[in-house]
């Protein structure tokens, strides 16, 4: 759906010029849910910019929904815009429109006769859950609420892919959540394409296919969300990674318990999908003559299976903590030592 | 009553002047909504990184409203007698007022409309042309009625100004209230013609004043 070649972005600056991107490649299918990770300035909403034109690449080629974006302008860079939609972080709704007619613009722009009109807004109003708010305006509604209005209206013209820079940025927690559902929800019923650009690996876990981890321009690492929860290469990504599989106090809590436990070992253990679904620590007791600890741990869901970690302390024979080990190793379950150090 | 305080006042022409100056006072204000509008939509378009950023045509559109802006009221008048001369044909009379009361008070509005356009959101301009909009339908759907109330309450500033432009018009002939003031009150002495004339242009201020806040508080739903 979205093919992405050798594409550069330079930007003139006084200070001289400024690559926002960098020879960046990615392949993205039709009907996944791509994320694209990355600090703040790592180059990621010039990015998602170029996939509807609003950046043009300084070098490389953008080929969306079988259109070199780089290279169309006028009606048909306008009429390719209208199958590439966008929503953003701080919505963007015309203030002086109400719901209804908000989620009518894009439709006016697409000459869609009035009478259609409102009976498309009807059906986008139902989908995104706002019955009873058309004729409120924008400055009457919650965030959660204005970006449901952000997303009804960039699904009017019914598109191929839905753009999303940091589109729950500025929400809380919950409503983040619920906003999550409902582009899962819209991706599977409608079959579109989501790109989405965010700082927060929650959302990543939440609902992306695969990710794309972003750093000083470049795509650093990509794949799968959870081979990359599995098994994060680089250090950003581990840091990211961090976010949702470790408790922030984590590396405290672990070095205070090891000088609780100086006796036998503390392990950490990665689960990775089926792994993480097994009464692996059951087993653990019963087959083997130690004492089995469980220190601490979480279990994140994500869209391709869920991943988890656990801290356990074991405590027994040298041989048989060994034993254990090996044991668990063969339930594809990652396994680390921790070292008191 | 009235009578007794405005012993002079000669009720008939005291009407026709009033007419006369709401006259020159409105279509004035509306054709310099228009210009100004469309002079302000250029200085706002062709500004750096808008949609029709063009250095040449920003620096002639900023001059002359910069220009006309600056030159003071009365001398403009002065100043376009010629023109004014070819465009209506003559100097005295309502019509007479009407060229200078334009250029005098467009560029001045078409800075207050600039100023409305900036405090649009840009990204609300941006989710415009994401969403394919060409840019007349941005100018109608998004930056006109986004910048409503400033446009609105720009052109209240105006109008009042215009109000007072017209009786210094009336100074040199072009009829209205001022005329009225100067010529039958100021020049023969008649205090009580004067002070008729300025309350009634007081009451057509605050009436200006009144109708603006109303339409503009009505717009705003920010
Ligand atoms: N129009 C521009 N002109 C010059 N430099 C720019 C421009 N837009 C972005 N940049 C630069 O490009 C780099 C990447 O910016 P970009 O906005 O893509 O980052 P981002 O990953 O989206 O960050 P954030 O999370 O803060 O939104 C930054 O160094 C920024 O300063
Ligand atoms: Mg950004």
């Amino acid at each position: 759906m979205i093919s992405i070649k050798n594409v550069k972005k330079i930007y003139p600056s006084k200070d001289g010029p400024v690559t926002a991107v960098d020879d960046v490649n990615l392949a993205i299918e039709n009907g996944e849910i791509f994320g694209v990770i990355g600090y703040s300035g790592a180059g990621k909403s010039t990015l998602i910019r170029m996939l509807n034109g609003l950046e043009i690449p300084t070098e490389g080629s953008i080929v969306v929904a079988g259109r070199e974006m780089s290279k169309i302008g006028g009606s048909e860079l306008r009429q390719a815009r209208q199958e590439i939609s966008m929503i953003f972080q701080h919505f963007n709704l015309l203030w002086s429109r109400t719901v209804r007619d908000n989620i009518a613009f894009p439709l006016e722009i697409a000459g869609v006769p009035k009478k259609e009109r409102l009976k498309r807004v009807k059906e986008l109003v139902n989908l995104v859950g706002l019955e009873g708010r058309e004729n409120s305006y924008p400055s009457q509604l919650s965030g959660g609420q204005k970006q449901r209005v952000g997303i009804a209206r960039a699904l009017a013209n019914n598109p191929k892919v839905l753009l999303c820079d940091e589109a729950t940025s500025a929400l809380d927690p919950q409503t983040t959540d619920s906003i999550l559902e409902l582009l899962v929800d819209i991706n599977k019923r409608l079959g579109l394409t989501i790109v989405l650009i965010t700082h927060e690996m929650h959302v990543i876990r939440k609902i992306c296919h695969r990710v794309a981890v972003m750093e000083g321009g470049r795509v650093v690492e990509s794949g799968p969300v959870l081979n990359v929860f599995k098994n994060p290469q680089q250090a950003i990504t581990k840091r990211f990674v961090q976010q949702v599989t470790e408790p922030e106090e984590t590396k405290e809590t672990i070095k205070h318990l090891l000088s609780l436990y100086p006796e036998g070992q503390v392990i950490q253990l990665s689960f990775v999908g089926e792994g993480a679904e097994q009464p692996l620590i059951s087993n653990l007791i019963r087959n083997h003559p130690l004492m089995v600890n469980i220190l601490q741990g979480k279990i994140s869901q994500t869209q391709n299976g869920s991943y988890g970690t656990l801290f356990i302390h074991l405590d027994g024979e040298k041989a048989q903590i060994d034993e254990a080990i090996a044991y668990i190793r063969s339930f594809e379950v990652g396994v680390e030592v921790i070292k008191n150090d | 009553m009235i009578e007794e305080f405005f012993p002079n006042v000669n009720w008939e022409r005291m009407w026709e002047a009033t007419r006369e100056t709401l006259y020159m006072a409105s279509i004035s204000v509306v054709a310099t909504f228009i210009f100004g509008i469309i002079l302000g939509l250029l200085l706002f378009l062709t500004s750096k990184g808008n949609i029709w950023e063009n250095k040449p045509v920003n620096f002639i559109v900023s001059s002359f409203v910069n220009i006309f802006r600056s030159i003071p009221f009365i001398i403009l008048i002065v100043l376009l007698i010629p023109f004014t001369k070819i465009v209506i044909g003559t100097m005295i009379g309502e019509n007479a007022a009407l060229p200078a009361l334009i250029i005098g008070a467009a560029p001045f509005y078409a800075r207050m409309v600039e100023i409305g356009l900036r405090e649009i959101d840009k990204g609300v301009i941006e989710a415009s042309r994401s969403m394919g909009a060409k840019t007349t339908t941005i100018i109608w759907k998004v930056l006109i009625p986004e910048s409503m109330p400033a446009l609105v309450s720009g052109i209240t500033v105006t109008a009042i100004a215009l109000v007072s432009y017209t009786a210094m018009a009336g100074v040199i002939g072009a009829g209205g209230l001022g005329n009225l003031a100067f010529l039958e009150g100021f020049q023969r002495g008649r205090n009580d013609v004067t002070l008729m004339a300025t309350i009634i242009i007081l009451v057509i201020v605050f009436i200006i004043q009144y109708i603006g806040d109303t339409i503009t508080s009505k717009l705003d739903k920010r």
